[in-house]
């Protein structure tokens, strides 16, 4: 994705653990991360689904906000994202965006109720950008605490419970979307069940300083390898999940997104987020495009960018396009125009100036596979 | 007897008479990571010397594949079809995509010998 500019690589806690395992180093929003290890994405991605990864995902935005005195940091959020985070119990985790004056996606983040804090995970690209913007609203009411250096490590797949409860029994009981205080190897660490590959796993954040001990103490379970950045991606287009700056950018709605499950009921109606105008006109009558699967016919790939046509028209884009190694075939999201969204539509992807048959299909295109209790 | 000869673009050709077998090296495999689907030019198709004629898609992106001379193609590696991971296994053996029956033998200079490229690689890292 897109590189910073100017200026050295940053690097995570896991740097050297990375260089060891044989990890192709590449530029990543600023940072220098493992984009694949020795095994390659396929079989990182294949682990992943059969067994479990760990992915280092130090270089996404860890942000705590604490009310000041007489506020509440729940509703100062709200006044940022359209998500239901008032409602949020201790423990409790929500996907979410911030919005611009135009209903568009300035990022998307996770928020987490931890009862006295408020605990955010923004995008490694945005994260300067997100910072200042809450400092900007909410440091009358809030205090915004940027806690970049911690690490975050992602463990993700059908063994990732059992692996982590070994270490830490309790997050055998967690559900998906729940996060709780829990000691890993001495350290203080916040964990959530959840993650970015459509399946069952926790995130964990970690203390800067025992991140890599953390890694290597998974690492030495025989069901965890280490995942790059390339089957990360792979993953989370199979399981439908949009990419930042790709599939959702300031451009770009939650409801043209299909993010309209992402706003609070309450908050549909009574906005009170930027662009609350323009979502509710949408959410009442609809966006003017949506956000769609798309399953091309035969082998070629419809990368980023590709044009959607139906009868010599463009009537979208394609915004993800891969290989999906869990199907063995590719697949693609983009966004198209309302009139042509409807599930069995069949249109043409343009790859390499050649028209590909392709249908409009629902996602995910790997069923989600979370840990609901 | 054959000769092998490596373009800056990482490809090989072996070439027997007046036809070359192209492919690409092991340094671009490397870099490109599991390949999963081959485009390949159809036989009868008459490619210039640095024409792109194929494209390569690994799971991370497209690559053009180049004609590292002219000539005009008389196969396909059909193979590559159904098993696009042989361009990582060997990509100097069945990997190989495309045979072209050499327009001008004289090209052939203008590209490296092995050692030629084993340095021009090292330098790259």
């Amino acid at each position: 994705m897109d590189q910073a500019a100017g200026g050295p690589l940053k690097r995570t806690p896991l740097h050297d653990l990375h260089r060891e395992l044989g990890a192709r180093l590449v530029p990543f929003a600023g940072y220098e991360m493992p984009v694949q290890y020795p095994a390659g994405i396929l079989a990182e991605h294949a682990h992943t689904r059969s067994a479990a990864g760990l992915f280092d995902v130090s270089h996404m935005g860890q942000v705590r906000l604490t009310a000041k005195p007489g506020h509440d940091a729940a509703k100062a959020l709200e006044t940022l994202v359209p998500g239901d985070i008032a409602g949020l119990q201790p423990g409790q985790q929500r996907y979410t965006q911030f919005t611009n004056d135009g209903g568009g996606i300035l990022d998307d983040l996770m928020v987490t109720s931890t009862g006295d804090h408020l605990l955010l995970v923004i995008n490694a690209a945005c994260k300067d950008a997100d910072l200042a913007h809450l400092q900007g609203h909410l440091e009358a009411r809030c205090d915004v605490e940027p806690m970049f250096a911690r690490g975050l490590l992602a463990l993700q797949g059908p063994q990732a419970a059992t692996v982590l409860a070994r270490l830490a029994p309790q997050v055998a009981a967690m559900k998906f979307m729940t996060g709780a205080f829990v000691i890993i190897e001495g350290a203080r660490c916040y964990v959530t069940r959840s993650g970015y590959t459509g399946g069952d796993g926790y995130e964990i954040s970690t203390p800067a300083d025992t991140a890599e001990r953390i890694a290597r103490r998974l690492l030495a379970h025989p069901e965890v390898k280490p995942i790059g950045l390339g089957a990360r991606d792979s993953l989370r287009l199979e399981a439908g999940l949009c990419l930042y700056g790709h599939d959702i950018d300031a451009g770009t709605t939650p409801i043209e997104a299909g993010l309209l499950w992402s706003i609070g009921k309450e908050r549909r109606v009574q906005g009170g987020f930027p662009g609350a105008d323009i979502i509710q006109q949408q959410i009442a009558s609809g966006a003017p495009r949506k956000r769609v699967g798309l399953l091309p016919e035969g082998k070629a790939i419809a990368r980023e960018g590709s044009e959607v046509v139906i009868a010599g028209k463009v009537v979208g884009k394609v915004t993800s396009g891969g290989f999906a190694p869990t199907l063995g075939r590719a697949i693609a999201m983009g966004y198209v125009e309302r009139a042509h969204t409807a599930n069995g539509t069949k249109l043409e992807l343009m790859v390499r100036g050649k028209p590909v048959p392709a249908e409009i299909v629902p996602m995910p295109f790997v069923k989600h596979a979370y840990y609901r209790g | 007897m054959s000769t092998v000869k490596y373009s800056n673009e990482h490809e090989w050709i072996r070439v027997e008479g007046d036809i070359g077998t192209i492919g690409i090296t092991q340094y671009a495999q490397e870099q490109l990571g599991d390949v999963v689907f081959v485009e390949l030019p159809q036989a009868g198709r008459k490619v210039a010397k640095g024409e792109a004629c194929a494209v390569v898609e690994s799971v991370k992106a497209a690559s053009d594949i180049y004609a590292p001379v002219s000539g005009e193609v008389t196969e396909a590696n059909a193979a590559l079809g159904d098993a696009p991971g042989d361009v990582n296994a060997e990509p100097t053996g069945r990997g190989w995509f495309f045979k072209l029956r050499l327009a001008d033998k004289s090209e052939l200079d203008g590209l490296m010998d092995e050692a030629a490229y084993a340095g021009f690689v090292k330098a790259l890292a």
